[in-house]
């Protein structure tokens, strides 16, 4: 179908940055894409009928990477070599 | 019979009886990586692809020190050999308690739902017991009809003997009066021609008399004398 209404996954690499230009970065456009990710990530996988751990395990594994990214700058001193 | 301004219910979707949760949730391997990222690489890289991926990246950042392995490392790898024991250990358990809940909720609603048929069901059938009873009207009425006709009647005799009872009483009443004053005009004749009688007897007569009832006397007890 036309380009703007295809989701990331089918768009092709070569096609990539005319895609991003048609997506909406206005504040409502990025709260409704935000909120579009988040229920459709529920959907998938906690709102089923036998859901797994991994539903939750996912969101806590993202959660740990982004704190680790965000203290890195304070763990960059624990190194234990200067030069690698 | 409703009379509505705006069709309604002209739309395709309709909300109820909601759509059910799908059974399971996306396929996710290993609980970290979802299965699609799999099926990604498959056609390029094969079945060792991602994990070829993942070692890689772990020497990568581990060689570079992106990954700086301090004490943290240390605690999370306890909490994390301590979560996944529990969880391969009870996780079987908890499922099963978990869809009994869901089993118990569900069993609930269908048991409300079919109460409420049986009752509809129920009051259906009682609705048709009284639709047949009303044809039984006439008869009711009839016998309406026949009993208040009854009642009139019974108290039209009432009324008619309380009529003949009364006129009665007052016949009796003019006979009574009628055969009092004939015995008292008796009784005042009696009384009179008797005083009348007595005042007639002169003490003369009355010396006679008495004479001759003591010969009578006499007379008598010589015969019954004679008698015995």
């Amino acid at each position: 179908g036309p380009l703007s209404e295809r989701r990331l996954m089918d768009v092709r690499l070569g096609e990539l940055p005319m895609w991003l230009a048609t997506c909406d970065f206005s504040p409502q456009g990025l709260l409704g894409g935000v909120q579009k990710a988040w229920s459709s990530y529920c959907n998938k996988y906690i709102n089923v009928k036998r859901g797994r751990a991994a539903g939750v395990s996912m969101l806590l594994a993202g959660y740990c990477i982004l704190s680790y990214g965000w203290n890195y700058q304070h763990i960059k001193c624990n190194r234990w070599r200067k030069y690698h | 019979v409703l009379h509505i301004a705006r069709p309604i219910h002209t739309s395709q979707q309709c909300l109820a009886p909601l759509p059910p949760l799908p059974e399971k949730g996306g396929e996710v391997r290993h609980g970290l990586i979802p299965e699609e990222f799999f099926q990604f690489l498959y056609p390029k890289t094969g079945v060792t692809g991602p994990y070829m991926l993942g070692t890689g990246l772990l020497l990568y950042f581990l060689s570079k020190e992106i990954y700086v392995i301090n004490h943290e490392t240390v605690a999370a790898a306890c909490i994390l050999s301590v979560i996944i024991y529990g969880i391969k250990k009870y996780g079987a358990d908890v499922a099963a308690f978990a869809d009994k809940l869901n089993e118990e909720k569900v069993a609930k609603a269908l048991s409300v739902k079919n109460d409420a048929i049986k009752e509809l069901e129920t009051a259906i059938e009682q609705e048709k017991k009284e639709q047949w009873r009303v044809e039984g009207r006439s008869y009711l009425f009839d016998a309406k009809r026949n009993n208040i006709a009854m009642l009139l009647e019974a108290n039209y005799r009432e009324r008619l003997l309380t009529v003949y009872n009364e006129v009665k009483k007052r016949l009796d009443y003019q006979v009574a009066m009628q055969n009092l004053k004939r015995q008292k005009e008796q009784d005042h004749m009696i009384q009179w021609v008797e005083k009348n009688v007595v005042q007639s007897i002169t003490p003369q007569q009355q010396k006679e008399s008495i004479a001759k009832c003591i010969l009578d006397l006499k007379a008598l007890s010589k015969s019954a004398q004679v008698a015995v």
